[in-house]
């Protein structure tokens, strides 16, 4: 298998919409509403909030009083409202309908969490209190651990890393720390064609060569091709478990047992735990380090990219080079291990990652959902995610072409390509299509091993009406995409917005507001 | 399991559409030993939503939170009044629970946010362009410096006395694996900052001077003569700001020569949360975008002609470049980026300029204050709303002891710096526009307790 380096269109073309709707003054549609630009309809002398009086006193700020028009417009209270209410109005969200966007695990988010992280104790606490004073904090992150580290079988856990990405660069940083304490320095990272983009630029972000792990016809990792590459240049191999093509990887233990004779390490990215939580400990497949997306798998919400968790579960043999702080209980007491009392405790740290202590709001909102589903709802969740999955590949495998179909269940998300649609007709149109249909696309052209991906993940919180009304929706799709049906390639039209022109985006890249009176004077 | 909507019927008709028996046939991949066939043992089972919220709330109830106490804690993160208004609207659920902008056609919502947000933290910070931001202020300093690298093409990086001691560790872990050197020093207690020892420090290997812009103990001071020398030996200036209330008050660093200015965002709009999540900025001169971290989002128009947004110039990111991305950063802080847009909007140029006066002014009356207390040295000539008290006695011990008298009383230098006991004495007080005069009176009356 290769990859594929073609992309997918980023301009629209010019298609006759085939109906004109007639047009209003405002170019408002009835609840569909255009919102101009703060710096449009606010003005610098316009507040919505009031202060006290400064008492007066002598200013120390030196020469250093800032007397430029900064440009920053304000709006009244209820401008501001109406601003952010509107533009809200032009977003699809999980609240509004299934968003079955493959390795995304875009679950509901529910709203116990948001209360919880919003409780004084937890929202209003200064991370550098003294710790006498923090200690239900302390509590929170210690039980969290404990969580992960049991769910995943491995024997600890660096809490402090800010998302995904980051996780991943704390387990290589571990992994690295852990060779060069032997003496043993190695140069180059293993990573599956079909890894998420992350994984390769991590690894070259802590310094390694990156080389490519082919895939196997049935969509797994080409055993005989690691086995073959490994050696003693080599430091890790990073495999994502469920992969990419949703797909277990059957041979991961063998895979670990072989890259640990190497003398090499696994990186298990995690950002498909949720089709296995409860079900298989990691641990028991041999990996070193997994990171856990909090914002996937624990249902922390995405809030249009961020932010996001990704606490790393390391192995014992990346234990003792774990990030700081963490968090340890002595007794009845919760201790923050930090840089003062680092050296007594965890002298092979290799370093802070981040300021402060990690993403505490996330994981009040993560333990809320971990304790209300308990150990039993945690293995129905992995339960119901691959049920969903496995449900929508049979419901459609007739009208898409499913790659890997053939070589049994998926685990939580569902792959198809765009083999057999009509000439000229791409996975784009179909994607757009489900936008006009009221359903957030699923992740399109990834993994790169497959033509024209689209890869389907509908979590468990999905009910079957729903995963009907989607499954629905994307056969008469399919079945029009067969079908040549040309005004497909004009979708979406009941958008707030047709297709966007990335191309001019990027090429004439305008990234902040000029106001167009001072860009005349300019010139 | 009341976030799970599938009933047993439902199970059994999709199992019998998909052909198998049982939800564990579709596992049947994983190998038989890696299977579990129960629950974890020793994690307790699911629990109603009322008593999760006891457990949960028993826990935040052994926290004393800042609005509890006297409160007087900065040095990186601060408690500022964030309007209702703010948390209500990142709360409607098509920004809450929206993904990043991937699908813009229906995602303009979050994709002009950002477009405003960039220009709103470009302005403020006195740059050209701002990306759509990156984790924290810590994380965000150590992406300018590898960016300094990548366009220098140098590998040593000046850090200031005066930078996060969190942000010159998080550089510090990063430089051991990417083998940049770095040149650190823990401060001293002077009213000066380093700028001068910096200046002489730079040499034709400088990538960039890092300097932090009100700097750890509250000091400040004009960067224009640093900026003119890094630039004069072909290197570049990074500003760190952790208080960019701060900039309502004070020159920014993009107009004083800076070539990229990073920052912790928390102040505007995100709340202490213990440390995160917070929000990093990010901006830099127009000349330097391409080599920039992070996602950008841009203006354009669709296919109808209308002006919309999206993400652009996604050939520096890891998802198109992977090994060869600018940074490997993915999701970074979308909706703490909304909330601070929100704030800013609503605050706009004459209400950040009255908070960012009111801050100096409560800021000074606590400063004379104590440091009448006897004991208590105000080491500061200039600073915005925070500044370093140089104590009688070690200031751990009496910020532990304070804290058991109900006073939060700032952080101490022997916390954040272990290794200098030099400076053990400094205490760092932030006085924002929550601290009230019976605060100050209370943080005085037990400091001259406390040092009696």
């Amino acid at each position: 298998m290769t990859m594929l380096k073609e992309g997918r269109p980023t301009a629209p073309q010019a298609v006759a919409t085939g109906h004109m709707l007639p047009a209003t003054a405002t170019g408002n549609r009835a609840l569909m509403l255009e919102e101009a630009l703060i710096f449009e309809i606010g003005s610098t002398d316009t507040t919505g909030v009031d202060f006290a009086d400064a008492p007066q006193v002598a200013s120390r700020l030196g020469s250093l009083t800032r007397t430029d028009a900064i440009g920053l417009p304000g709006l009244s209270e209820q401008e501001t409202v109406r601003h952010y209410t509107r533009l809200s109005r032009q977003n699809y969200a999980i609240d509004l309908g299934l968003f079955p966007l493959g390795s995304c695990t875009m679950k509901h988010n529910p709203r116990l969490n948001e209360k919880v992280a919003r409780m004084p104790g937890f929202a209003d606490i200064h991370p550098l209190q003294p710790q006498s004073t923090v200690q239900g904090a302390l509590a929170v992150i210690h039980e969290l651990a404990r969580w992960l580290v049991t769910l995943t079988g491995m024997h600890s856990v660096a809490m402090s890393p800010k998302a995904g990405a980051h996780g991943e660069l704390c387990g290589l940083l571990a992994i690295r720390a852990a060779l060069e304490a032997r003496g043993d320095a190695r140069s180059v990272v293993l990573v599956p064609e079909s890894a998420h983009g992350t994984n390769p630029a991590t690894a070259a972000f802590c310094g390694y060569k990156v080389e490519d792990i082919p895939a196997t016809p049935d969509g797994r990792v080409d055993l005989e091709a690691l086995k073959a590459r490994l050696g003693a240049d080599v430091a890790a191999v990073m495999i994502t478990n469920p992969n990419t093509c949703g797909l277990f990887e059957r041979d991961m233990k063998v895979i670990s047992d072989a890259v640990h004779a190497a003398g090499a390490f696994v990186y298990c990215d995690g950002a498909n735990f949720n089709a296995i939580v409860g079900r298989v400990r990691p641990g028991d497949l041999g990996v070193d380090a997994m990171h856990i997306n909090l914002h996937k798998t624990f249902s922390t919400p995405h809030g249009g990219g961020g932010p996001g968790s990704g606490p790393v579960v390391l192995s014992a043999a990346l234990a003792p080079f774990a990030p700081l702080p963490f968090v340890e209980k002595q007794d009845d007491q919760f201790i923050l291990v930090e840089e003062e009392t680092a050296q007594d405790h965890h002298g092979q740290t290799f370093g802070r990652m981040v300021a402060f202590h990690g993403q505490m709001g996330m994981f009040t909102r993560a333990l809320t959902y971990i304790l209300s589903h308990g150990a039993d709802g945690l293995r129905q969740v992995a339960g119901d995610a691959v049920l969903n999955a496995n449900y929508i590949l049979r419901s459609l495998e007739d009208v898409l072409d499913a790659p890997f179909g053939g070589s049994g269940p998926c685990m939580h998300e569902a792959l198809f390509s765009d083999k057999g649609l009509a000439e000229g007709f791409t996975t784009l149109d179909i994607a757009k299509g489900l936008i006009d249909e009221g359903f957030h696309p699923m992740t399109m052209y990834f993994p790169l091993v497959v033509h024209g991906a689209m890869l389907v993940e509908p979590t468990e919180t999905e009910s079957k009406v729903a995963l009907d009304q989607f499954i629905m929706a994307l056969r008469s799709l399919a079945e029009r995409a067969k079908a040549g049906d040309e005004a497909l390639k004009g979708a979406p039209y009941h958008a707030p917005r047709r297709r966007l022109d990335e191309t001019l985006a990027a090429r004439k890249p305008v990234l902040s507001w000029t106001d167009p009176a001072l860009a005349v004077a300019a010139e | 399991m009341r976030y799970l909507p599938l009933t047993d019927t439902d199970r059994q008709e999709m199992l019998s559409v998909i052909g198998a028996e049982t939800i564990d046939d579709l596992f049947i991949d994983v190998p038989a030993e890696a299977r579990l066939s129960g629950t974890i043992a020793g994690l307790p089972d699911h629990a109603s939503e009322l008593a999760v919220e006891r457990h949960m709330g028993a826990l935040a109830r052994k926290n004393l939170s800042a609005g509890e106490a006297p409160f007087f804690l900065g040095a990186g993160a601060y408690k500022h009044h964030v309007p209702a208004s703010v948390d209500h609207l990142i709360q409607r659920g098509e920004f809450l629970t929206a993904y990043t902008p991937y699908q813009p056609e229906i995602a303009q919502g979050t994709l002009q946010v950002l477009f405003e947000f960039q220009t709103q933290v470009a302005r403020l910070l006195g740059c050209d362009v701002a990306n759509a931001s990156m984790y924290d202020g810590s994380t965000a300093c150590w992406e300018a410096i590898g960016m300094a690298r990548r366009i220098t093409r140098r590998g040593k990086a000046l850090l200031s006395s005066g930078l996060h001691p969190h942000y010159v560790s998080v550089a510090q872990t990063m430089a051991k694996f990417t083998g940049d050197a770095l040149v650190h020093h823990a401060p001293t207690l002077d009213a000066a900052t380093d700028i001068d020892a910096l200046i002489a420090g730079i040499d034709e290997d400088t990538s960039c001077v890092v300097v932090q812009y009100p700097d750890i103990l509250g000091r400040i001071a004009d960067l224009t003569p640093l900026a003119d020398a890094a630039h004069a030996a072909g290197a570049l200036l990074v500003a760190v700001v952790t208080e960019p209330v701060a900039l309502g008050a004070i020159k920014a660093p993009g107009h004083m020569g800076a070539d990229i200015v990073v920052g912790e965002g928390q102040s505007i709009g995100v709340g202490l949360q213990f440390g995160g999540p917070y929000l990093g900025l990010f901006a830099c001169k127009q000349k330097y975008v391409r080599q920039m971290p992070g996602r950008l989002c841009g203006e354009t128009v669709d296919a109808a002609g209308k002006r919309g947004f999206v993400l652009t110039l996604s050939t520096r990111e890891q998802h198109i470049r992977r090994e060869k991305a600018t940074s490997n950063i993915c999701t970074n802080s979308g909706l703490c980026a909304l909330a601070f847009s929100i704030h800013m909007t609503l605050l706009g140029e004459k209400g950040l300029r009255e908070l960012a006066t009111l801050n100096h002014a409560m800021a000074c009356q606590a400063a004379d204050r104590l440091a009448k207390v006897p004991g208590v040295t105000l080491l500061n000539d200039s600073f915005f709303n925070e500044f370093t008290l140089v104590l009688s006695k070690d200031a751990r011990e009496v910020v532990r002891n304070l804290a058991d008298r109900g006073v939060l009383a700032g952080v101490s230098l022997g916390r954040l710096f272990p290794d200098a006991s030099q400076i053990g004495h400094g205490l760092v007080v932030a006085v924002t526009e929550t601290v009230t005069p019976e605060d100050i009176e209370a943080l005085a009356a037990a400091l001259e307790e406390e040092l009696a």
